[in-house]
């Protein structure tokens, strides 16, 4: 038997969640005030997961960076391997929101979009 | 000097949905100043997602939320200058501007609506000893460089205050590769919205001290490091509690200041617990036909609540300049008092003749209550009472009140709004 903790984050009371976890299998939730923490305590222990944002690089862009982000939630695990990924990713503008920066990130099948539009720089027009 | 109905001064989030709105009820001739040369103000730095549950039903990031508004303005055909600074505004409203195309340039308006937004208290506010050595940015700064120009400002690092954006930077830093060492809170509690803590924080093991500050800033061409100390309830520090920490970056998230030089100059009165204008159910200031919205008004930590705010603010103006108002002297003026435990409301004042069907009250509390009711009195009697099971001074609150609700009491002068144990 294995005991993990965590705060809700689902309203402002942040209760203190306690899991009792037999291997893999959640045994039982305590500590929550409402049906929604043992919801989120339930995901969080088994597959948590997490929508990351970052910046790329734009070439001849009116701005050098354009934020993006994974279009689905990616694990918990994946979000470093995911920045890491992006770190070489470089993107010519004009850049929409939307546009696909990434078809497959660090193996989630999960594409990176772009958050911002850039349009091409100036100088290049 | 050229003509409009309406100008809104800001083209962020506030400034844009002013804008939508007013054009939505029926003015064309609206101008928005942006100082950037951009619009969509700081939601373009904030690259995170979680925007736009309230408004879209769904989560954005600070851009692509700003995108939506601006796409609107454009398709709108809604005139707006950017790289244009505001200098003045007169009280016949003759709005004074620079940019380099145009020069210095004057432009009147039928109505002024204020959407400057906030910007963040900087160092000079906190008296932290030490030397002043490279390295001390605001969480905001740090945050611009990052997410817009690329440039890291260091590689470990502390962070003072809880503030929402000081968290979200805490993440940010980590994901860009520096060593986040610690975020320190002077107050028993964090100001920043829970899902920000678990999430930028606990989800990367960084740890948060409460009731503690920095005491001392160590180094003198760039920061080597600061000394942290737990404080006593009176916020002085405890002896004996000092611990180092080495870092090269020290992040300030220690509260926002609206920004309302302009408005104080011209004349607007100012509520001392908001930093911003005192307005009346129509969002207006005591110069009629200037209004407020967004966080010039009071700071927000939810951008919806800046759009459905300054939305309200654009239809006010808008009926304003098309003289669809009461005029003054009908209805009666009802004055909102903020009591115990509450520090303030937007609206501090209600015109019966002039407030819609339903009326939003926003305000916040002065520290953490839990399992209370937070109270409206009708002049002496009871009309409100509603149980909460917590609430923070770092999650704006709110109370609905209905014009018949209130024409129900022909004799109501004030509206006291508290917080009550039972």
């Amino acid at each position: 038997m294995e005991e993990k903790n965590l705060t809700c984050i689902n309203c402002p009371i942040g209760c203190s969640l306690t899991i009792r976890m037999e291997g893999e299998q959640v045994i039982k939730v305590s500590g929550n005030t409402c049906k929604r923490g043992e919801i989120y305590a339930r995901k969080e222990v088994t597959n948590p997961t997490r929508i990351v944002t970052s910046t790329v690089k734009v070439v001849n862009g009116k701005s050098d960076m354009v934020s993006v982000k994974t279009k689905e939630d990616i694990p918990k695990g994946k979000i470093f391997d995911c920045v890491r990924a992006l770190k070489n990713v470089q993107v010519e503008a004009p850049v929409r929101i939307g546009d696909v920066i990434v078809k497959d990130i660090a193996d989630t099948g999960v594409k990176v979009v772009a958050t911002k539009n850039v349009e091409l720089s100036r100088k290049n027009t | 000097m050229k003509q409009y109905d309406i100008v809104i001064i800001g083209g962020g989030p506030a400034g844009l949905a002013a804008a939508v709105s007013a054009k939505k009820n029926g003015i064309d001739r609206i101008l928005i100043l942006e100082r950037d040369e951009e619009l969509g103000g700081i939601l373009n730095q904030c690259i995170h997602n979680g925007f736009g549950l309230h408004t879209f039903q769904e989560e954005l990031t600070g851009p692509e939320y700003a995108g939506r508004f601006i796409e609107q303005v454009k398709e709108l055909d809604i005139a707006y200058k950017l790289n244009t600074m505001v200098m003045d505004i007169s009280r016949e409203k003759v709005v004074t501007a620079m940019n380099r195309e145009d020069g210095l340039f004057d432009v009147q308006a039928k109505a002024v609506i204020l959407a400057m937004g906030c910007r963040e208290r900087a160092k000079g506010a906190l008296n932290i000893p030490g030397f002043r050595p490279a390295g001390i940015y605001s969480a905001g700064t740090a945050q611009r460089l990052v997410n817009m120009e690329g440039y890291m400002p260091g590689r470990e690092v502390v962070i003072l205050g809880s503030g929402d954006i000081g968290l979200i930077m805490a993440r940010r830093m980590t994901l860009e590769g520096a060593k986040v060492k610690v975020v320190a809170e002077l107050m028993p509690y964090s100001g920043g919205l829970k899902r920000n803590i678990v999430q930028c924080l606990d989800d990367y093991g960084i740890p948060l001290k409460l009731s503690h500050t920095v005491i001392d800033i160590r180094g003198k061409e760039r920061m080597e490091g600061i000394t942290l100390a737990e404080v006593d309830e009176r916020g002085k520090p405890v002896p004996g509690t000092e611990e180092f920490y080495s870092c090269d970056t020290l992040l300030l998230s220690v509260g926002l200041i609206p920004e309302n030089e302009i408005s104080e100059k011209m004349g607007v009165e100012m509520n001392r617990a908001t930093s911003g204008p005192k307005v009346n159910e129509s969002l207006e200031t005591n110069i009629k036909g200037v209004f407020a919205c967004g966080n010039v008004l009071h700071v927000h930590d939810l951008v919806d609540f800046v759009s459905e705010e300054a939305a309200a603010a654009g239809k006010n103006a808008a009926s304003y300049v098309k003289k669809e108002r009461p005029e003054e002297g009908n209805g009666r003026e009802i004055r909102l008092n903020p009591e115990n435990g509450i520090r303030y409301t937007v609206p501090v004042m209600i015109n019966t003749a002039r407030m819609d069907e339903k009326l939003t009250v926003r305000f916040r509390v002065d520290g953490v209550y839990k399992y209370c009711y937070v109270s409206a009195y009708f002049d002496e009697e009871r009309v409100i009472h509603r149980r909460r099971q917590v609430m923070a001074p770092g999650e704006m609150e709110e109370m609905k009140l209905t014009r018949e609700q209130l024409l129900q009491y022909p004799e109501l002068k004030t509206i006291t709004v508290k917080v009550e144990e039972e």
